[in-house]
């Protein structure tokens, strides 16, 4: 994914010279083709994400668009009020872009760790918030973030995750997109998991139907709403705290459909996501999503109560 | 001094505005306010450029109140420059009113809301990256309390600045030397300001923060690295009984203090 975002970034900065690229000196070996075709626009801050996040404010008010890249927590968590107060209250065009949401560093450690940032960006007004699940959906929003002029923030996987959608998708906020038809039951997946997902459903022959929903905030009532009639249950799966997280946003945008009168009968909702713990072993992402329960179970399709 | 222009009277009349202010909104801050008065003086009347007419002409200079929390001598200021009606100074604090007891870039002229200490000196950073990247020839200059040199995202952006010879960058400290909880020196001691910017690759000049020959002719220095101007200044500058005292940190005239502030003022 990270690959496809810097190739849809050099696209972007091509015909557009606004495009302006700050990293916390992280990226190496990734952001280069940037660099190299523009090195005007591009600034390494070093290790102070405080700063970059500042300096992006910075170029944005002066009509720059520009791109904070770091891995991990450092470009949200450790600069959580510039991006509240600096960037959002300000409504200036700054794209966060983070590399390693959920698991994908398992082995370093809980420093790298990508867990709770989709809550706290969450609460921000103004900023949109996005998961992509692969690299079509990444090189989409990439561009989406570079018309828009709100702020974005972009969490990546790692590299080399599959490419799910063959076909062009037509990528609108809040909206899902489906990656397999289905009935009765629907999988709604935040970012890469959502390609877990698919295959399991795949491999285990259910009928569930599979949808990846990259733009987490702002959500669009209208297609949810058609989804929460069409199915009786719905599961939804992040790399995220079960707090605050993208559960949570369907649950509340649900609450709201019914509150509303919108929404007569809600579906069964049942959240996958980690449930409000730390991790303190090694382990790759697949077995920390394992042992944290990130995994759809096939029990979860078996019945509808 | 240039053309003769009456920086004292201008800040007598900032002082003026600001005391109704905060006696009025029964608000704190008034001693951060005052102190960097004069500085405000020089710079909107022989440094800046800025423009009442137009605030967002891309051309002006760039001013960020780093120390939002004494926006009130700077509200003061642009008021008195035409940016918008002085009458509205009366609603400063009051429900509704765009005159927030932080800087709010809502108000015209204020070009970044702050409060939170410790941002505005990176934005300006960006903001000269972009003027250079743009060959523009405007300055951004930071207004710093003392205090805020305590957070630790200034020495980022100090080494920033310092790092890309951001000489288009003026960063002007507010050395009062009291900060909440008592003298900085106290609390956390920032001696030797000058020899840490120095360190730090910067150009730095002290100066008495309250002469306005000196204060003009610091900004009016020409360097290759990014300026900083350590002005030494006096917490509640102006009125014999608020000066260099931690209470006016906080505290709101009541009716006689005000009173008496304003007769010093006359």
């Amino acid at each position: 994914m990270r690959t496809a975002f810097v190739q849809q970034l050099v696209e972007e900065a091509s015909h557009n010279e606004k495009v302006f690229l700050l990293v916390a000196d992280l990226g190496f070996n990734v952001v280069e083709p940037f660099a190299q075709k523009f090195p005007n626009r591009f600034l390494n801050v070093g290790i102070a994400e405080q700063n970059m996040a500042g300096i992006a404010a910075g170029l944005a008010k002066e009509g720059f668009i520009p791109f904070m890249y770091s891995i991990g927590n450092f470009p949200t968590l450790r600069c959580m009020e510039q991006i509240r107060y600096d960037i959002c209250y300000h409504k200036l065009n700054v794209n966060i872009v983070a590399v390693g949401g959920g698991y994908a560093y398992g082995p370093l450690g809980a420093s790298h760790h990508t867990t709770e940032e989709i809550g706290m960006l969450r609460t921000i007004p103004n900023i949109c918030v996005c998961a992509p699940s692969d690299p079509v959906e990444s090189r989409k929003i990439t561009g989406m973030a570079v018309e828009d002029a709100s702020p974005f923030y972009i969490r990546l996987g790692k590299n080399g995750e599959p490419v799910i959608h063959t076909a062009d998708v037509r990528l609108q906020k809040g909206t899902p997109l489906l990656l397999k038809d289905g009935k009765q039951i629907a999988v709604l997946a935040m970012g890469s998991v959502a390609m877990d997902s698919l295959d399991f459903v795949k491999r285990n022959n259910l009928s569930a139907a599979v949808y990846s929903l990259p733009i987490i905030k702002p959500m669009e009532k209208e297609s949810l709403l058609a989804l929460f009639k069409q199915y009786e249950k719905i599961i939804t799966i992040e790399e995220h705290q079960a707090s605050a997280g993208f559960g949570s946003a369907i649950l509340e945008c649900m609450n709201d459909l019914q509150e509303g009168k919108r929404l007569e009968k809600a579906p069964m909702v049942k959240r996958i996501a980690i449930p409000d713990t730390f991790t303190y072993i090694a382990g790759s992402s697949t077995f920390l999503k394992e042992k944290n329960h990130v995994t759809l179970k096939k029990e979860y399709f078996d019945t509808i109560t | 001094m240039r053309n003769n222009i009456d920086y004292r009277g201008f800040a007598r009349l900032v002082r003026i505005e600001t005391l109704k202010m905060i006696y009025k909104a029964k608000a704190s801050h008034i001693g951060g306010a005052f102190s960097m008065v004069d500085l405000l003086a020089v710079l909107y009347n022989g440094i800046l450029v800025a423009d009442a007419a137009n605030p967002d002409n891309p051309q002006r200079d760039r001013l960020l109140l780093s120390k939002g929390h004494a926006c009130t001598s700077l509200y003061a200021t642009l008021a008195l420059k035409g940016f918008f009606p002085i009458e509205e100074l009366a609603t400063y604090g009051q429900d509704n009113s765009r005159l927030m007891s932080h800087a709010n870039h809502k108000v015209p002229g204020v070009e970044l809301s702050t409060g939170s200490l410790g941002h505005a000196l990176s934005i300006a950073c960006g903001i000269a990256v972009a003027a250079k990247t743009k060959s523009e020839r405007w300055k951004t200059y930071c207004l710093l309390s003392d205090g805020e040199l305590d957070e630790g995202s200034n020495w980022e952006s100090i080494l920033f600045a310092a790092h890309h010879c951001l000489n288009n960058v003026v960063a002007i400290v507010d050395y009062n030397k009291i900060q909440a909880f008592g003298r900085t020196n106290e609390v956390i001691n920032l001696e030797s300001l000058c020899d840490k910017f120095l360190a730090f690759g910067w150009n730095p000049t002290e100066i008495d923060g309250h002469d306005y020959r000196q204060i003009e002719q610091a900004f009016l220095t020409k360097t290759s690295k990014p300026m900083v101007i350590i002005a030494h200044t006096t917490k509640g500058k102006g009125i014999d009984f608020m000066e260099n005292s931690l209470l006016w940190h906080y505290r709101s005239p009541d009716q006689a203090q005000f009173e008496e502030a304003l007769k010093q003022l006359s």
